[in-house]
């Protein structure tokens, strides 16, 4: 059977590991390709590099990880950040990197996703999405343009727009096919874009990507467990895996990930990097509630 | 180390090989990455690795002459071990549907020229099904008027979509790898854990068709594929052996067991 993959994350910064709570108040974590070695030893079964620099200028200092890591590695590895064309795209491939993630950039022109898996194959094509709750809580209106969408209405559940799954403007309301409902943020949080995840989710997948990395914003560093029922409706709009993102804390909220959230993979970070939890524990743990993990190394 | 061997990482343009010869060579071996076929010839060995689909792959080694001159180096009188990887596997075989265009779409296709010259060479054409008189990378019909691509066609067999149904495709992630009895003599799988995890990432398999003296290890996803292939001098792991951590590791270390073994020119042992 299919292990469930548990996957340490790596935020990057100038070459170096950080991990914000909310994306804020960044902390040093140490040097990210010893770190992923340390994670491959302890049972990894991959490890994601997430360049939060990414400034063009900056860019020199992630393709040397990434070619660091090939060496070091034995496990697959993502990196995700700071993609804007297929260009820089292909230098993270020839340095080694497995798998790309595209965040902003697929949002911003998700032709991107087609083409990235066109070139490289959907195996190494991850759409990274950012998802803030606008559902039952209601909107939370910051000016945007996105509380007059939602003020007219819920969208029909698992409407595909022809976009990448824009709310409806001025939807014939009525009550709601479910009250959940997410939007795309791009920025670490910070911009909203009037996006419903879960539509951009399967758009991502149709376009060819390989699998869909999916953070809660409202859960991101508050050890709250995952947004189970964010993980679990992406889970149920695509046919590709799932990387549950975004609020770990307990060992509970792993196995919660993929028997509540359907997820195809777990990911954490501050629980790695600081050590309350090592990946075997938590893969014994998840075994033990009947989650099928990789434990031979 | 007695010898170390020369193991050409066969490049067909579709991606980067840097984690296989890198694999390769942490396993003792002389990796190189090379698109000639000469330099294929003189190998010792060779590593088909898995990038792109299985039509731009063979249609690319067909127009570089790389299908000949692997054809030549497996099956000549010094009959070089030889891995597939993942697609390299797959390529070993009859056929493939992976990317196979449609008609019409030839003119277009990458890789091109000599191959798909073919616009829907019917079954006629082909002696059977299998498109065992075609050359690789030709396009045919069989009966049923399906498309095909022509393999290396060393080995009996198709390849094919796993079906979706109630499971994710693409297949990725760690998966268990099956020993059949024929796998637990298989020299590259010596050491081998019955079971053990190794590291998948395909959308496409080797089919049902696939002839059962070649089968040395089996997966369940979807339907039973083949997970290991061995036949003489020929072997294949749809998983990833060089990110299969050090299970997979242990795996290119027989592998280059054996290609140390032919450059000595010690006689084969697996010949049977």
């Amino acid at each position: 059977m299919l292990t469930k993959r548990v996957i340490p994350c790596l935020d990057v910064k100038d070459g170096r590991v950080v991990k914000g709570v909310n994306f804020v108040a960044l902390r040093d974590a140490g040097d990210p390709v010893e770190l992923a070695a340390a994670y491959d030893r302890e049972g990894a079964d991959e490890v994601i590099f997430l360049d939060i620099t990414a400034t063009s200028d900056k860019r020199a200092t992630t393709i040397d990880m990434a070619a660091r890591a090939a060496e070091e590695l034995s496990i697959p590895y993502t990196v995700g950040g700071g993609f804007r064309d297929l260009g820089g795209m292909r230098q993270m491939v020839a340095a080694g990197a497995d798998k790309l993630s595209l965040n902003s950039a697929a949002v911003k022109n998700p032709e991107l996703i087609t083409a990235a898996a066109q070139m490289f194959g959907s195996q190494a094509v991850i759409c990274a999405i950012d998802a803030k709750r606008v559902g039952s809580e209601g909107f939370r209106g910051d000016g945007s343009g996105l509380g007059a969408a939602l003020a007219a209405g819920p969208a029909a559940a698992g409407a595909e727009a022809s976009g990448p799954g824009r709310f409806p403007e001025g939807a014939a309301g009525g009550s709601c096919a479910g009250p959940d409902r997410w939007e795309v943020y791009l920025a670490g949080g910070r911009v909203p874009t009037g996006i419903d995840a879960v539509a951009w989710a399967a758009e991502a997948a149709r376009r060819g990507a390989g699998e869909i990395l999916l953070t809660s914003m409202d859960r991101d560093g508050t050890k709250e467990g995952f947004d189970l029922a964010l993980t679990r409706a992406v889970a149920r709009a695509v046919s590709i895996p799932v990387i549950a993102s975004g609020g770990v804390g307990a060992l509970e909220h792993f196995a919660e990930g993929v028997i509540e959230g359907e997820a195809d993979a777990v990911l954490a970070a501050s629980v790695f990097h600081f050590g309350t939890f090592s990946i075997r524990q938590v893969k014994e743990y998840m075994a033990a509630q009947g989650i099928p993990v990789r434990l031979d190394f | 180390m007695a010898t170390q061997p020369t193991i050409a990482v066969i490049d067909y343009h579709k991606g980067n090989l840097s984690s296989v010869a890198r694999g390769l060579a942490r396993a003792g071996a002389h990796a190189l990455v090379t698109d000639d076929p000469a330099a294929i010839r003189a190998a010792d060995a060779l590593v088909l690795p898995g990038v792109g689909s299985f039509y731009d792959a063979i249609t690319f080694m067909r127009a570089a002459g790389q299908d000949q001159a692997v054809i030549d180096a497996v099956t000549g009188e010094h009959a070089v071990p030889f891995l597939g990887i993942c697609l390299g596997l797959q390529l070993l075989f009859d056929r493939g549907d992976e990317g196979v265009p449609d008609p019409g779409d030839e003119a277009v296709a990458p890789g091109g020229a000599a191959s798909a010259s073919s616009s829907a060479v019917s079954l006629a054409q082909a002696c059977d099904a299998r498109g065992s008189d075609l050359a690789p990378g030709t396009v045919f019909c069989d009966a049923d008027g399906k498309r095909w691509v022509r393999g290396l066609g060393l080995l009996r067999g198709s390849c094919t979509l796993l079906p979706a149904r109630r499971l994710k495709v693409p297949h990725v992630g760690w998966d268990q790898v099956h020993l059949t009895e024929r796998g637990r003599a298989c020299p590259l799988l010596t050491g081998f854990a019955e079971g053990a995890n190794m590291y998948f990432t395909h959308s496409y398999a080797l089919d049902a068709d696939a002839q059962a003296d070649a089968v040395a290890a089996e997966t369940f996803y979807a339907r039973a594929f083949a997970s290991v292939v061995w036949r003489g001098n020929l072997y294949g792991c749809q998983f990833h052996p060089e990110k299969s951590s050090t299970q997979g590791h242990e795996i290119l270390e027989n592998f280059v067991a054996l290609a140390a073994a032919r450059a000595r020119g010690d006689e084969p042992e697996e010949r049977r």
